[in-house]
This record gives structure tokens, C-alpha cells and sequence, in this order.
């Protein structure tokens, strides 16, 4: 691996690596701050029966986070084989 | 026996079969405890089998695993698969907290409490995006071995078992007091007495296997746990909509209660957002909620009892997929936890607010028996109970679930055996993570670095009963409330830990006495906070002339301590010389899954 994995692939593999974290730290951010910190106004809706600002915080941001987990799992494998530096 | 495990073939080639059997086994043991329940066998009876035939199945497992390999009784030989993780971290991460209390703190605190929801689940996106895979590439024993190796030598080494220890710590007693609880209540027996008890069942699971142990241990924790959470309020979801998924059908009961609440006069009403008692929006709880969240994310991805399941896994590949897994199956129970607060409410608001004193529900006269968890004053001697009249407790909420719900007594045991298995699975946890740090940390890497492995197995089981018996004693003078010493343990770690993990891997100019400082000075403006606004808030008061700084409660006191640590570990870090061309490639290193871990020195 160290043969073609030079500073320049290096480079790019942890820009890639870094801006799939970013992303989703900024999705992090908003289903965990942004979007319950609007509840009272979300509230006015209805959603599946339940005032919307009570459902994203008890459920919907919830299973944001799950899915979050799941496509950095599968985005971040991604780019290892992309770059040839998964595990044998 | 144990060979078998260490084969691997035989154990870890079926694990599927063989939890799925033992499922089966629980859930036949279940009903046929049932059935003798008709046939008119006693409640008491019911309870201690519950308690001690699933203690003796973890002590069975603990028994089976032990082991005199070092890599196994630190990492679990590093074989544990993605999905056994999961659940293994989600019994570890799901304490007393979360079984009892949490539906409790929404029952009384309405929106407010989502807090707890949100923050105990959020954390884990983190752990998967900025920690658990650099971690496992690392490939230690502990989380200070990581400090230790990236800020060159035994300073971080200990400010990060100093951190480890005061966070860990809070957070055992707190789960050796809701041992004491349960047990006590199941058995029967003097809380004093049954905290001792339960510790048996702690050290039992531990001791002679470590973590290969409670590995083991907390996956058959998980399937006890999250059968006995979900099925009491999936029967009363059926009998009261048809429809068994609670999390569907647990709107319809907020639309009653929001009904009943204008009936009863309730001015806080319960799916409103940042309001105080009186029904008003205000800024502290608003503020509060968010300090809160940020606290509880930032402190799960801080705490070593969580980090260091992800050493587990075989491979960098399986420690991402395992995060994934573990935040799926902590999901299984947060995101049902307030659908037990709104079918309680709408049950108390229903049945029992307005109702004649004389005929109330089964459930309230049977738990107002019980000292001080719910209270019944008829304070204005009418006959009739008021709102005000009422007073509740919220750990009683998931206990009595079974009775409102109308379930028999064995469904009350099956509960108090999930609770038991929350409990002790994060006690064993915790008890590692620490007897850890204390023997590989603090006696192998700083005393005695040429100890013989026997030697360091014994002194890590010898730490492990020591600090399992001081915990206990601490639990048994009753400290605190269980949430509060919780909420206190991961302010406590998050403003320990968190910076000098993440920023090690993620900036490379981190320096050695720029992470050192930054913990110490974070850690230390958080403890500050904390210990002062709890025992000296007259002294708080004189020298800041405020009880709280904008008052937010202690339980998040890492607010203050997070930006302090990351501001000192900046500013130092630029101010000392850059890391050695050695060091920057070792961070290079535990960067890529493949690929050796280039030692720096």
C-alpha cells in the first residue's frame, strides 16, 4: 500500500475523508439544535397525529441520527476502497 | 469449556444460534412462570426467580469466559462482530437512568425532558464520524493509552486516567444505587444489604473474564432488557388502539391529553416547548435544554466505558458498522421511552385525577402502599382526588407500567429482571473501564512496566473488587438522585476528554502541553462549576453575584468547561513547537484503516 499511497493521494484521501465528516456534523447540528430549538413554532403543526416540534424531538431527529450513522458507515468504506486503503 | 470461546470456531461461529436459543429459553421461561402465576404461585416467588435465575445465567457466562490472556481480558481478542457490539454497547450505554427513570422525567417534565432523548442518542453520529475508527486503528488496551502515546508520555497519560476516574466513578455509584433499588424491592431484602448483593452479580461477570466477559454478558443483557421495555407498552398500545406499535399510536393519547389538560385546568402542558411551571415560555429552560443536549452528546463521545467497546471489533471496517449498530439498538428504547410518559399521563389524567379516593385504580392504591413513590393527600378532605393532591415519582413510571396496563405479576418481574439487567451491564462497564485505566495505565505503563502478565492480571482483578466495593459503600450513603450523577459524569468526561481525543486526530498541530493544558483547565472550570453551584452555592453567590452562570444547572457544567479546553489546547498548542515529523506520521497512520500504526518513537 505505502507504494502508492504517496503524500499527495494522502492529501486527497483525507479532504475526502474530512468533508464527509463536515457534512455530516452539519446535519448533526441541525437535528440536534436547530430543528428542537424551533418547537414551539413547529408545534402548530400536525404530524402522523402528534404537534411536529414534539415528534422530531422525540422521534424524528432520532432516527436522523440512526441514518446518519448508517451513511457514514457505508460513504466512508466508500472511499477507502476508492483509494485502496481498507483493511486486507 | 472456556476453550471453546478462545477456539473461536465453536462460540463464535454460532453466535447466532446460540443467543437466539437463549432468547428462547428467556422468553419460555417467561411464560411458564406465567402460567404457574395462574396456577397460584406467589408473587414473591415470581420475583426472586426472575432476579436470581438471570444473575445466574450472567455469572454462568462470566464463568465460561474467563481468562488469563491478556488481549482477551482487555479488548475481547478484538473478535467481537459489529452487530454483538452493538448490542453489548447498547447495554453498556442503557443504565438505570434510561430504563427507569427517563419515561419518568418525561412523564414530569414534559418536552423539557426530551432533552435527555436527544442527547443520549446524538452522541453516537460523533463517535462514528470523529472517534471510534481512529480509535480501533490505534489498537490499545485504554482510552489514556491513546493520550498517552499521542501526547508523548505519562503527563496526559494521567490527567486522562484522572478524568476517566472522576467521571466513571459518579457514574458507577449512581448504577450501584438502582442496583440497590431494584434488588431491594425484589428481594425484599434492606437496601444497605441488596447493594452488596447486587455487586456479587457485578463482580461475578467481571472479574475472572474482564472484558471478553462482559462482552458476553451484555448481549444477553440487551435481549433481557429491550424484551422486558417493550412489552408492557406494547400491550397497552393494542388494547388501547389495536395497533401495537406504541410509537404510532402514542399521538392519539397526546391529543386526550391535551384535551383533558384544558379540562383539568393544567397550565403546563406537556408538548410544549421551554416552558416553566407556570405554563410560560422561559429563557432558562430554553437555555438549559440546549446545554443539556450538548452536554449528553459530547459526554458519550467522551466516555472511556463506550470508547473502549469499539477496541473490540476485528477490524476499523467493523467498528464504523458497529457504531451504527449500537445507535440502532439504543433507538429501540429512547424513541419509545416517551410513549410510556403519555400513556401514563393520559391513564393518570383519565382514571385517577377527579376519581373518589375510595376507588382508585388497582395500580395507585398497590404503589401508594409502597414508601414515598406516590402519594395520596386528600388535602381538602372532599372525597375526590385533585391534581395537586397527586404526587408521583418518576421511577415508579416503568415499574408500574404492567399493572395500568392491566398485565399480570410476571410481567411486573420481567421488568424488574430489565431493569436489573440495565444496571448491572453498565455497572460492569464502568467497573472495567476504570479497573482498566488504574492496572494497564497507572501500574503496567507508570510503576511496573517489566510486570509479568500474571502479574497484571491479578493486580487488574485485585483494582477491579477494590473499586467495585468503594463504589458500593459510596452508593450505600445515598449520594444524590440517579439522573443528576449521571448527567454529572458526562459533563465531567466531556470536558475532559473530548478535546485532546478529537483534536489529536484531527489537528496535527495539537502539541503535548497544549492538550495537557487544555484538559486541565477545561476539566478544572467544569469540576469548579459543579462542585460549587452543589456544596458551596452561598460562596458561588459572593464571588460571581449570581447563583448560576446564566443559569444554567449544574448537570451541564461542561458548557462552560468544552469551549475552555478547546481555546487553551488551540492557543497553547500554536505557541509551543509543532509535533515531530515521527509523531505527524503516526496521526498519518491511525488516519487510514490499512496499513501499519507507525510508531514515533
Amino acid at each position: 500500500m505505502a507504494e502508492q499511497f504517496d503524500a499527495a493521494q494522502r492529501q486527497k484521501y483525507w479532504s475526502k475523508t474530512s468533508r464527509l465528516m463536515w457534512i455530516i456534523f452539519a446535519l448533526w447540528i441541525l437535528f440536534s439544535f436547530v430543528i428542537p430549538l424551533f418547537a414551539i413554532q413547529l408545534n402548530t403543526i400536525k404530524f402522523l397525529g402528534f404537534p411536529l416540534g414534539f415528534y422530531m424531538a422525540a422521534q424524528g431527529s432520532l432516527i436522523a441520527f440512526v441514518v446518519l450513522c448508517v451513511w457514514n458507515a457505508i460513504a466512508q468504506n466508500k472511499i477507502d476502497e476508492e483509494f485502496g486503503v481498507q483493511e486486507d | 469449556m472456556a476453550d471453546s470461546k478462545a477456539a473461536g470456531g465453536g462460540f463464535l461461529g454460532n453466535l447466532g444460534k446460540i443467543y437466539l436459543g437463549y432468547t428462547g429459553g428467556f422468553i419460555v421461561f417467561t411464560l411458564a412462570l406465567g402460567v404457574f402465576e395462574q396456577m397460584g404461585m406467589p408473587n414473591k416467588v415470581i420475583g426472586y426467580c426472575f432476579v436470581i435465575l438471570t444473575i445466574g445465567v450472567y455469572a454462568y457466562i462470566g464463568i465460561l469466559s474467563r481468562t488469563m490472556d491478556l488481549s482477551e481480558y482487555y479488548v475481547a481478542g478484538r473478535k467481537v462482530p459489529a452487530l454483538y457490539n452493538g448490542m453489548a454497547t447498547g447495554a453498556d450505554w442503557m443504565s438505570a437512568a434510561s430504563f427507569i427513570s427517563m419515561a419518568g422525567g418525561i412523564y414530569l417534565g414534559g418536552f423539557n425532558a426530551l432533552g435527555y432523548v436527544l442527547g443520549w442518542t446524538g452522541g453516537y453520529v460523533l463517535v462514528g464520524i470523529l472517534l471510534a475508527p481512529y480509535l480501533r486503528k490505534f489498537g490499545q488496551f485504554t482510552v489514556p493509552d491513546f493520550l498517552g502515546t499521542r501526547y508523548e508520555g505519562n503527563g496526559a497519560r494521567l490527567c486522562g486516567v484522572v478524568v476517566l476516574f472522576c467521571a466513571s466513578f459518579t457514574y458507577i455509584v449512581a448504577q450501584c444505587f438502582g442496583i440497590g433499588i431494584i434488588t431491594s424491592r425484589f428481594l425484599g431484602i434492606p437496601f444497605e444489604v441488596a447493594i452488596f448483593v447486587g455487586l456479587l452479580g457485578i463482580l461475578v461477570c467481571s472479574m475472572l473474564g474482564g472484558m471478553r466477559a462482559v462482552t458476553w454478558t451484555q448481549v444477553a443483557q440487551y435481549v433481557i432488557l429491550i424484551i422486558s421495555y417493550l412489552v408492557p407498552v406494547v400491550w397497552l398500545s393494542t388494547k388501547m388502539y389495536g395497533i401495537p406499535i406504541p410509537e404510532l399510536t402514542y399521538g392519539a393519547a397526546l391529543e386526550q391529553i391535551a384535551q383533558l389538560e384544558t379540562k383539568l385546568g393544567v397550565v403546563k402542558h406537556f408538548t410544549d416547548g421551554f416552558t416553566d411551571v407556570k405554563g410560560q415560555f422561559s429563557w432558562t429552560e430554553f437555555n438549559n435544554f440546549w446545554a443539556l443536549v450538548l452536554c449528553l452528546m459530547i459526554g458519550t463521545a467522551s466516555l472511556p466505558h463506550i470508547l473502549m467497546r469499539y477496541f473490540t471489533t476485528p477490524s476499523v471496517r467493523e467498528a464504523r458498522t458497529s457504531v451504527a449498530w449500537s445507535i440502532f439498538f439504543i433507538f429501540l428504547l429512547y424513541f419509545t421511552a416517551p410513549a410510556y410518559a403519555a400513556f401514563a399521563k393520559l391513564e393518570v389524567y383519565q382514571n385517577v385525577i377527579g376519581q373518589p379516593i375510595a376507588s382508585l385504580p388497582a395500580w395507585v392504591q398497590n404503589w401508594s402502599q409502597v414508601g414515598g413513590l406516590l402519594t395520596i393527600k386528600d388535602g381538602n378532605s372532599d372525597g375526590i382526588l385533585q391534581l395537586s393532591e397527586f404526587i408521583i415519582n418518576q421511577d415508579i413510571i416503568v415499574l408500574s407500567m404492567p399493572e395500568i396496563a392491566g398485565l399480570p405479576y410476571v410481567v411486573s418481574g420481567l421488568v424488574a429482571a430489565g431493569g436489573l439487567a440495565a444496571a448491572l451491564s453498565t455497572a460492569d462497564g464502568l467497573l472495567l473501564a476504570i479497573a482498566n485505566a488504574l492496572s494497564h495505565d497507572v501500574y503496567y505503563k507508570m510503576i511496573d512496566p517489566k510486570a509479568s502478565t500474571a502479574r497484571r492480571l491479578l493486580v487488574a482483578r485485585g483494582l477491579l473488587v477494590g473499586v467495585a466495593i468503594v463504589a458500593a459503600a459510596v452508593a450505600g450513603t445515598r449520594p444524590s438522585g440517579i439522573i443528576q450523577m449521571v448527567a454529572w459524569a458526562f459533563s465531567l468526561a466531556a470536558a475532559g476528554l473530548f478535546a485532546p481525543l478529537v483534536l489529536g486526530i484531527w489537528w496535527k498541530r495539537t502539541t503535548k502541553i497544549g492538550a495537557i493544558s487544555g484538559m486541565i483547565s477545561g476539566f478544572g472550570v467544569c469540576l469548579f462549576y459543579l462542585v460549587m453551584t452543589r456544596y458551596w452555592p452561598a460562596d458561588f453567590k459572593a464571588m460571581f453575584g449570581t447563583d448560576l452562570w446564566w443559569g444554567i444547572r449544574n448537570i451541564s457544567s461542561a458548557v462552560f468547561g468544552l469551549p475552555v479546553a478547546f481555546a487553551v489546547t488551540y492557543v497553547v498548542s500554536l505557541m509551543t513547537p509543532e509535533p515531530s515529523k515521527e509523531m505527524q506520521a503516526f496521526v498519518d497512520s491511525i488516519r487510514t484503516p490499512g496499513g501499519a500504526v507507525v510508531s514515533h518513537v
